[in-house]
């Protein structure tokens, strides 16, 4: 990977964005196999402190890069402007083409963030959609950003407790669609119990789930009480707020149409954010539970007449830094079962 | 608490499916025909590893290989690991991989040994009982084409090809069929144990992003579709170019030749896609419906006409990257008299009415000067230039080009103001590329196409009646080359664009693109 940088301190937008534009012309002439990359923009509003991190995070993120990507890291007591704007790419071979990605890094001050619309909007791409990230509050600077941008990445395990984290996607929601990295940790379950309960043999037993179980890492409960939610809102589930339990367990009841669902969300000890497991059993007796394991999930089936049998589900863990990179894919997308299964998690929170 | 309204499940919809990006594969029993071969080791144990990396094998999977190498299950499993680690587009996750190949199972046998389907069926059986239900079936035919109607007739004398509580699916890769009668016969040997939509022909081409783009451009968008008529297009060139030779293929390339290996299946594929009506659902009958037409309405040359709508070649020494290289006729395992073509160019007409009177030009052809795999639609010109030309090259027909390899995206090419004081025009170009338009990577080809195959959705198969109409178009062509036992078959150096003849094909002064 090769790199052309630029920096100046004390600068403006305008300069960083000419800067951007005369780094790109002079990539190009050089070699017109090179051409930059017009998928999406990506702002990001981080602590100063802790800004290489998320440069790291963003770096592991894989395949999935912004196109331009705007770090903006805020420094206490800062009121002028530094940045440093970097094209990266690989030379091409054999007649392919290259692809450049652009990065600027700002460094601002607190008192930059209520307008910091200002400054992003002409470093920005135009005509690409634009998605924004403050892993680190900011929420000034979010507000300043919701007319520029088109999604809001969030992420409700991170937010403390699952309320507010959620309160807080129904809010950001009004203005902007939002794609939650809680929710996308839950991609996995919601495939894998969506095509085990696709067999005609298992699809009536949607109908008579009884119980319900997610385990979860302890920080991890929104994604758990969305993977609920999802489940609630798809099967047209009564939902009613569960009880906190010993040990931060959540436990409950939900209605289907002629019964009821037994509803525990539980955090258990693991080192991955994320699920730990799900269990749906059935009201004849019959289960389904999956458990993350090495290179994929771990299954366990009980049928009705009390036959057990085991089996590994492949697929690889895409780790934190795949969940970041799935995070800003989906921004391109538009998945209409968030939302419902949102809400109908914010049901079930204790009351 | 919420009111909701009871859920009906009394259909076969899956409510939980909404929203997702995969949608669920069934359970499925994998058995690959030809497992030792170089497909399976290139292409389809790798294709494999990439969708269980990222999930997307059912949930329970089983696989088989069959081949006639003497080997343990053991050394079949070590033999894969070696393809996934050389061929896969990602790295391997150990865990994953390990998971992968464990079960896998490897049955040794002649295609004609009974003894063989016995196995089989009784692996097939021992993985239902450990799954507690019949899995899905998909029988891959990865074999010498010779084989395809045996081991079809072997599965049905075996009771393989029909289960109650699950689906039964057999794949047959290409070739299918050496011209119009042998397909026909293919078809029919098929068509006495499995049913139509039971058999799942492949042409890898059809998975490929762009060729799917083809559709997505055409009828997602007002854009083109204007001008998609005879009014404004004025000519098609389709190009598949290779800069490799036969290599170790001599044995299959010698009866096969490019006319058989390329144009009959996926170039023809191509022009299909590019030329049909728009279909009413996508769906596999639908589009396939809409395929057919326009197969239907390209004229077939009369033997008469097939000298002078059609070139043959074949390469001769020359330099490729700077490497001197052999003529086809020098290549080991070539018959020093071979007759076999490297290079066809063809001109068809697609007789309706969008298309009437708008040449058709196919190319393809080995140890050509690079790699590239295009479709060129070229408008008509303006009627009338009223702005100068002198000093440049001038104002230029424009063209939409699909590129499938080795870059996959679309270009359209316009004219455009030279800066300056004068008005001056030359052509530019507008590109969408994939790799900087999307974030994902293109999956290959035989992930996507053993996905649909397993899941039931032939709509990237081709279908009996579109494989004999494939044929239908070619079958003239092989005959009258194969009676012209005298004429001298043209070469071209490698390295080249092509012989020289084929651009007599082209009429009303187009020519070929370059390459």
């Amino acid at each position: 990977m090769s790199e052309d940088v630029w920096s100046e301190q004390d600068t403006n937008p305008d300069a960083i964005e000419a800067a951007l534009r005369e780094l790109l012309r002079r990539r190009h002439a050089e070699n017109e196999s090179l051409a930059p990359a017009r998928v999406l923009n990506l702002i990001v509003i981080v602590d100063r402190e802790w800004k290489g991190e998320i440069a790291n995070r963003l770096e592991r993120a894989g395949r999935y890069h912004a196109s331009r990507t705007v770090l903006c890291a805020v420094e206490a007591g800062r009121t002028t402007l530094d940045a440093v704007a970097t094209v990266s790419y690989t030379e091409p071979h054999d007649g392919r083409i290259g692809v450049m990605h652009e990065q600027v890094v700002i460094d601002l001050g607190p008192e930059h963030l209520e307008g910091l619309q200002t400054i992003a909007d002409p470093v920005l791409v135009s005509e690409i959609p634009t998605v924004a990230w403050s892993p680190h509050g900011y929420r000034e600077a979010v507000r300043s950003l919701l007319p520029l941008i088109d999604v809001m990445l969030i992420d409700s395990d991170d937010e403390g407790d699952a309320a507010s984290a959620f309160e807080r996607a129904q809010e950001l929601r009004e203005e902007t669609y939002i794609v939650d990295l809680a929710w996308l940790r839950t991609t996995p379950w919601r495939e894998r119990l969506a095509a085990s309960f696709d067999l005609p043999q298992r699809l009536a037993a949607l109908s008579e789930v009884a119980a319900l179980e997610v385990r979860h890492q302890e920080r991890s409960n929104a994604s758990a009480l969305l993977l609920a939610g999802w489940l609630a809102s798809r099967l047209d589930w009564q939902r009613s707020p569960l009880r906190p339990e010993r040990g931060g367990t959540l436990e409950g009841a939900a209605r289907r149409s002629d019964g009821e669902v037994v509803v525990a969300v539980r955090p258990l000890r693991q080192e991955a954010p994320g699920l730990v497991g799900v269990t749906v059993a059935c009201a004849q007796g019959s289960s389904l539970s999956l458990q993350r394991g090495q290179g994929g999930l771990d299954a366990h089936e009980r049928t009705p007449d009390g036959v057990e049998r085991e089996w590994k589900i492949l697929g690889a863990s895409r780790g934190e830094g795949g969940i970041l990179g799935e995070g800003v894919r989906q921004a391109l997308l538009r998945d209409p079962t968030y939302l419902p299964a949102l809400k109908a998690a914010q049901e079930m929170l204790p009351a | 608490m919420s009111t909701t309204s009871p859920l009906n499940l009394t259909s076969t919809d899956n409510p939980l499916v909404e929203g997702l990006e995969r949608l669920p594969v069934h359970p499925t029993s994998l058995v690959i025909f030809g497992a030792t071969g170089d497909l399976a080791h290139r292409k389809l144990l790798p294709a494999l590893y990439n969708l269980a990396h990222e999930g997307q094998l059912p949930e329970r999977f089983e696989m088989i290989g069959v081949g006639r190498r003497d080997q343990e299950h053991e050394d079949f499993r070590d033999a894969a690991l070696d393809s996934i680690e050389r061929y896969s587009r990602r790295k391997p996750d150990p865990n994953v991989l390990d998971g992968l190949l464990n079960d896998m199972r490897y049955i040794q046998g002649n295609f004609d040994d009974d003894g063989v389907y016995t196995e089989l069926g009784r692996t097939l059986v021992e993985f239902d009982e450990q799954a507690g239900r019949q899995l899905d079936r998909v029988f891959y035919l990865s074999t010498a084409p010779e084989f395809f109607p045996l081991i079809a007739g072997k599965l049905g004398a075996a009771e393989l090809s029909q289960a109650d509580d699950s689906e039964v699916r057999i794949v047959v890769e290409k070739p299918f069929g050496y011209d119009l009668a042998s397909a026909r016969k293919l078809n029919a040997q098929l068509l006495e144990v499995f049913e139509e939509s039971q058999i799942f022909r492949i042409d890898h081409y059809l998975g490929k992003e762009t060729v799917q783009n083809l559709m997505a451009l055409r009828f997602a968008n007002a854009l083109f579709e204007p001008v998609w008529n005879r009014n404004y297009i004025d000519h098609v060139q389709i190009t598949a170019s290779e800069d490799i030779g036969i290599g170790t293929r001599a044995g299959y390339y010698e009866r096969s030749g490019a006319l058989r290996d390329l144009v009959q299946n996926h170039m023809l594929q191509l022009l299909a896609l590019l030329a049909m009506e728009p279909p009413t659902a996508f769906d596999a009958d639908r589009l396939r419906d809409e395929k057919l037409k326009v197969l239907e309405a390209i004229v077939p040359p009369s033997i008469d006409d097939v000298a002078e709508m059609t070139v043959r070649a074949q390469y001769g020494p020359g330099v490729v990257g700077g490497v001197r290289v052999p003529g086809y006729l020098q290549e080991d395992g070539v018959a020093p008299d071979s007759r076999t073509e490297t290079y066809a160019a063809l001109r068809l007409h697609v007789s309706n009415w969008r298309w009437a009177g708008v040449p058709f030009y196919l190319r393809t052809g080995k140890r050509l000067s690079r790699k590239l795999t295009e479709i060129a639609v070229v408008l008509r010109p303006v009627p009338h230039v009223a702005l100068q030309s002198s000093g440049s090259v001038g104002i230029q027909a424009n063209q939409i080009v699909f590129t499938l390899q080795p870059d996959e995206g679309v270009s359209v090419s316009i004219g455009a103001k030279i800066p300056g004081s004068r008005m001056r025009i030359r052509p530019v170009n507008m590109e969408f590329r994939y790799g900087t338009s999307f974030l994902s990577e293109s999956p290959e080809a035989y992930e996507r196409l053993i996905l649909d195959a397993m899941r039931g959705d032939a709509t990237l198969f081709t279908r009996n009646d579109e494989i004999e109409a494939l044929w239908g178009i070619i079958d003239p062509i092989l005959r009258a080359w194969e009676a012209d036992t005298t004429s001298e078959i043209p070469q071209y150096p490698a390295g080249s664009s092509g012989p020289d003849e084929a651009g007599a094909l082209l009429t009303d002064g187009s020519v070929w693109r370059r390459l």
